[in-house]
C-alpha cells in the first residue's frame, strides 16, 4: 500500500521537490480515506491528529453560529490541503469540515510525522516550509475577503 | 478600436438625453436589477462590449451604466439616489440616455488563443457581452473559462445564463460567504485560476470588478505567465459628463470617458499602484 501511495503523491503540487525518500516517508504515515457527500471530515473541538490532501470532491470548512446556523467559511478543492491544527498544540480542530460531494483523500497521521519529522529535521523544515505556503496563502485570501470588495462600505 | 475624441463627440444634442422606454425590468438579485430599454425616437444606437452609457432618471440625476446586452439591456445595482431611481423605473416609465460612450473589450483579438474572464460581483455585467460574443466565435479561440466571484450566493447575476453558458464554455463560481445550504465554492475569484487550464502566453483575460479585485486578479494572471498586455481591465472612477469635458474621470494622463473604460494591464499598472489617483 505505501508503495502505491507514493505514486499518488507524486501528482500532488504541495509535494513538488520532496525526493523519493522523503515521499515513501510520507507515504508510510498516509492512508486513502473516502467520505460520502454530508458526512463530516473532522468536528470542531474534536482532536486533531491527522491533515488530508483532496484528491477529488471538495470540503466546507464551516462555523456554527448560534442561531444562525452553519456558515460557510472556505472550501477545499481536489489538489489543496486540509488541515494544519495537528501541527501545534492543543490538537484540536477549530472549524467544522464536511464534505460537500463524495471525497476522496489521502490522510496523514499528524504524530507520525511529527515523530519522523523530529527524527530528520531537513524533512521537517521542508515539509513546515510547504505548510507555511498554504498559510501565507490562505490568510493573503482571508485579508482580501475581509475587504469586502463586493459590499456597499467597499464602494464608498 | 479607435477613440473618439471630444470635440467629435460633441456634436449639437450631444448633451441632451435621449428619451428611452422601459421595456421589461427583472429583478436580478435583492438590490439588483436588468432593465431592457427601447428607444421613442430613431433606432437603438450600435453598441460594442464594453461600452457604457449615461443614464437620466428625470428630476433625479445622471449617472453611467455600462451596457450589459443588445438590444438595449442594463444592469443596474441600487446603491445611491439615481440608481435606485433607475432601478424602480417600471415598464413603460421613460429615462434619458446619452451614449454610448468609451472604447471596447478586443474581444476579436482573442482569436486563435484561449480566453480567461474574470469577473467580480456586477462587474460580470459589462462582461456579458463580452462572454455573448465569446459564444458567437466559439470556434475561433481555444479554451473559455469564465471565473466569476459574488458576496454571496443571493448576489450571483445571471444565473440561469450561468447554466447555459457552462454547455459551451467553462464556468467557475465562488463567493465570498455561504450558509450551509450553499454546495458550492468558497473563496476568492482568483483562487479559481489555479484550476484553470489555458495556454498563458496565448491567453487573452478580460477582467472587471472591484477595482482591488482587479489588482490582484491582473497579479496572479501574471504569475501564470499571462502577457501584460493581454489582460484587458475595465475601470471606474466618478464621471459626470462621460465626453472628456468635466475631467472627473481621469486616470493618470487619460479620461476613462473617452480613452477607456478598458485599458490594457500594461498600460495602467503604472497608475494602479498610485494612491489617490
Amino acid at each position: 500500500m505505501p508503495r502505491q501511495l507514493d505514486r499518488l503523491l507524486v501528482d500532488v503540487p504541495f509535494f513538488d521537490g520532496l525526493g523519493e525518500d522523503e515521499l515513501a516517508l510520507l507515504a508510510g504515515c498516509a492512508r486513502n480515506v473516502r467520505f460520502d457527500a454530508g458526512a463530516y471530515v473532522f468536528r470542531e473541538g474534536d482532536p486533531a491528529d491527522v491533515f488530508y490532501v483532496v484528491r477529488h470532491g471538495s470540503v466546507a470548512l464551516e462555523a456554527f453560529v448560534p442561531a444562525g446556523g452553519p456558515v460557510m467559511i472556505e472550501t477545499i478543492d481536489a489538489g489543496e490541503v486540509l488541515g494544519w491544527s495537528w501541527l501545534f498544540p492543543p490538537y484540536r480542530w477549530h472549524f467544522d469540515a464536511r464534505a460537500l460531494a463524495t471525497v476522496r483523500a489521502t490522510a496523514f497521521d499528524g504524530a507520525c510525522l511529527r515523530d519522523k519529522c523530529a527524527a530528520d529535521p531537513a524533512l521537517g523544515y521542508r515539509l513546515m516550509g510547504r505548510f507555511a505556503q498554504v498559510l501565507i496563502e490562505r490568510l493573503q485570501w482571508t485579508r482580501l475577503r475581509l475587504l469586502d470588495v463586493y459590499g456597499d462600505a467597499a464602494r464608498s | 478600436m479607435a477613440t473618439p475624441r471630444a470635440a467629435e463627440q460633441l456634436a449639437p444634442g450631444t448633451m441632451a438625453p435621449l428619451p428611452f422606454r422601459v421595456a421589461t425590468r427583472e429583478q436580478e438579485t435583492a438590490d439588483t436589477w436588468t432593465l431592457a430599454l427601447e428607444p421613442l425616437g430613431d433606432g437603438a444606437p450600435a453598441i460594442a462590449p464594453g461600452q457604457f452609457v449615461m443614464a437620466y432618471a428625470f428630476g433625479v440625476g445622471e449617472v453611467p451604466i455600462s451596457v450589459s446586452g443588445t438590444p438595449l439591456r442594463l444592469t443596474v445595482r441600487a446603491v445611491g439616489a439615481v440608481s435606485r431611481a433607475i432601478c424602480a423605473s417600471e415598464p413603460g416609465a421613460v429615462l434619458g440616455l446619452r451614449g454610448p460612450y468609451g472604447n471596447s473589450w478586443p474581444v476579436d483579438a482573442a482569436d486563435g488563443g484561449d480566453v480567461v474572464v474574470i469577473a467580480g460581483g456586477i462587474g460580470l455585467a459589462p462582461l456579458r457581452l463580452v462572454v455573448l460574443r465569446l459564444l458567437e466565435r466559439r470556434d475561433r479561440v481555444g479554451t473559455v473559462s469564465l471565473l466569476y466571484g459574488a458576496r454571496t450566493p443571493g448576489d450571483l447575476l445571471y444565473t440561469a445564463e450561468l447554466a447555459d453558458w457552462r454547455r459551451s464554455i467553462e464556468v467557475a463560481v465562488t463567493v465570498d460567504a455561504a450558509g450551509g445550504d450553499w454546495s458550492g465554492r468558497v473563496g476568492v475569484v482568483t483562487k479559481l485560476l489555479a484550476d484553470t487550464r489555458f495556454r498563458p502566453a496565448a491567453t487573452t483575460a478580460f477582467v472587471c470588478g472591484p477595482e482591488i479585485m482587479m489588482r490582484f486578479a491582473a497579479r496572479a494572471l501574471l504569475d501564470r505567465g499571462v502577457p501584460a498586455e493581454r489582460i484587458q481591465l475595465s475601470m471606474e472612477r466618478h464621471m459626470d459628463c462621460g465626453v472628456g469635458l468635466c475631467g472627473h474621470c481621469q486616470l493618470g494622463p487619460t479620461l476613462i470617458c473617452r480613452d477607456g473604460p478598458v485599458y490594457s494591464y500594461a498600460r495602467l499598472a503604472p497608475w494602479l499602484e498610485v494612491r489617490e489617483l
